[in-house]
């Protein structure tokens, strides 16, 4: 992908589970749909000190560490369509 | 081939009876596990499995890999006879029979039993002289079949993705530093319940077994959770329990990818490229899960493989 405003190449980073691209060239950042609000909530639960009495609601679900080249997370996973039958066989074999 | 599998057969049977010429009340006898051209023949009788090995296969490497497999009864299963016999010009060994993961239920797969059972055979010693851990030479076959297949519109991608990693990866130099026994080619299929049923799980195949960087037996549950096809939950499950077992592969805490990310992006190439043959040879397109390796082929290119030690964004 190349960057809108000076068109170097952008590079993929995944950030928290939130999948973001980055211009080599000018540094700018480009989100795609729904990726800043992701990266809101996560800021926003880093930023508020821990419940005291009464949690409000679960915290969503923390993603383990993936690569940069990796599909994204949050809703997007094919194991959403639990055990495709391709992957029940790539399960098993060389 | 035709003449093998009635020979193979008869050594299984063989191997299952004391004395062959009673009447065998066997469960399931001669069962054919795997007959695949070019590569290993598996035929099962009763309590006993016989493996014709692929024709390839050299003598003297299968010879140290089953002499890992008999000393490491805890993690590997053991041959019944450490020393093969020759059965129509293939290198055949026999095996107890173990009970299989189930292909139906793959989310009951025992994902901490596999990481332990890694963990162990990585902290194990390896014998002198055991050769390179197959992997690498795995994945690089794997792409000489895309390459003989011909133009393929997913083709470029997958080859683009293969050139980026580095030499070792493709089986062109050894590994940089990380030596270490290996499985060489784990997946759900190379876990087996011995005693059947009942028993604790053990490793098996150890065709591809030999020294180099652990993280590569890691890497295809990594590629599988990094293209999104296993979920998070069983990723940590199986990292979690490679890590409380001592694994040597990843560090003990924090981002395990500079060290997984390598093998990783092999696995997905090498699983990329056998789906891309496997769809054309049966006359289709890609399904979503093929797609889906394809596509981390495609998103890898515009990411820089991390260095081992270091390196992380």
């Amino acid at each position: 992908m190349q960057c809108p405003k000076c068109h170097a190449p952008m590079h993929t980073y995944n950030r928290n589970g939130v999948q973001i691209e980055q211009c080599s060239g000018c540094r700018g950042i480009f989100l795609d749909y729904g990726e800043l609000e992701a990266l809101t909530r996560v800021e926003a639960q880093w930023a508020q000190p821990a419940p005291q009495a009464y949690p409000q609601q679960p915290a969503p679900p923390a993603y383990p560490a993936a690569p940069a080249w990796g599909a994204p997370h949050g809703g997007h996973g094919h194991y959403g369509h639990h055990r495709h039958k391709s992957f029940g066989h790539m399960l098993f074999s060389s | 081939m035709n003449a093998l599998l009635p020979a193979l057969t008869a050594t299984a049977r063989a191997a299952a009876h004391a004395n062959p010429g009673t009447n065998c009340r066997c469960p399931d006898p001669d069962t054919v596990l795997a007959d695949r051209a070019d590569d290993a023949v598996v035929v099962r009788h009763g309590g006993v499995v016989a493996k014709a090995h692929d024709p390839g296969t050299d003598p003297a490497g299968l010879s140290l890999r089953l002499t890992v497999a008999a000393r490491l009864p805890d993690v590997l299963l053991a041959p019944l006879d450490p020393a093969p016999v020759t059965v129509h010009g293939r290198q055949v060994t026999c095996w107890p029979y173990g009970t299989p993961v189930d292909p139906d239920t793959p989310w009951d797969a025992p994902w901490e039993a596999a990481a332990s059972l890694l963990a162990r055979l990585h902290r194990a010693p390896a014998p002198a002289g055991l050769p390179a851990m197959r992997g690498p030479a795995k994945a690089a076959r794997a792409i000489r079949r895309l390459r003989m297949l011909g133009p393929h519109p997913a083709a470029g991608p997958v080859l683009r993705a293969w050139s980026a990693l580095p030499a070792w990866a493709r089986a062109e130099a050894p590994p940089p530093s990380a030596r270490h026994l290996c499985h060489g080619d784990l997946h759900l299929g190379q876990l087996v319940r011995h005693p059947a049923d009942t028993g604790p799980w053990r490793l098996i195949d150890v065709d591809d077994l030999g020294v180099g960087d652990p993280a590569w037996d890691l890497a295809r549950p990594a590629a599988w959770y990094a293209c999104g096809l296993l979920p998070p939950d069983e990723w940590t499950r199986f990292l979690t329990a490679y890590r409380r077992e001592g694994g040597p592969a990843v560090p003990a805490e924090g981002d395990p990818w500079p060290a997984l990310d390598v093998p990783a992006r092999a696995l997905t190439v090498q699983t990329a490229a056998l789906a891309v043959v496997k769809s054309h040879t049966q006359g289709r397109e890609l399904d979503e899960v093929e797609q889906a390796m394809v596509d981390a082929c495609v998103r890898m290119s515009a990411v820089a493989p991390e260095l081992t030690h270091g390196g992380a964004i």
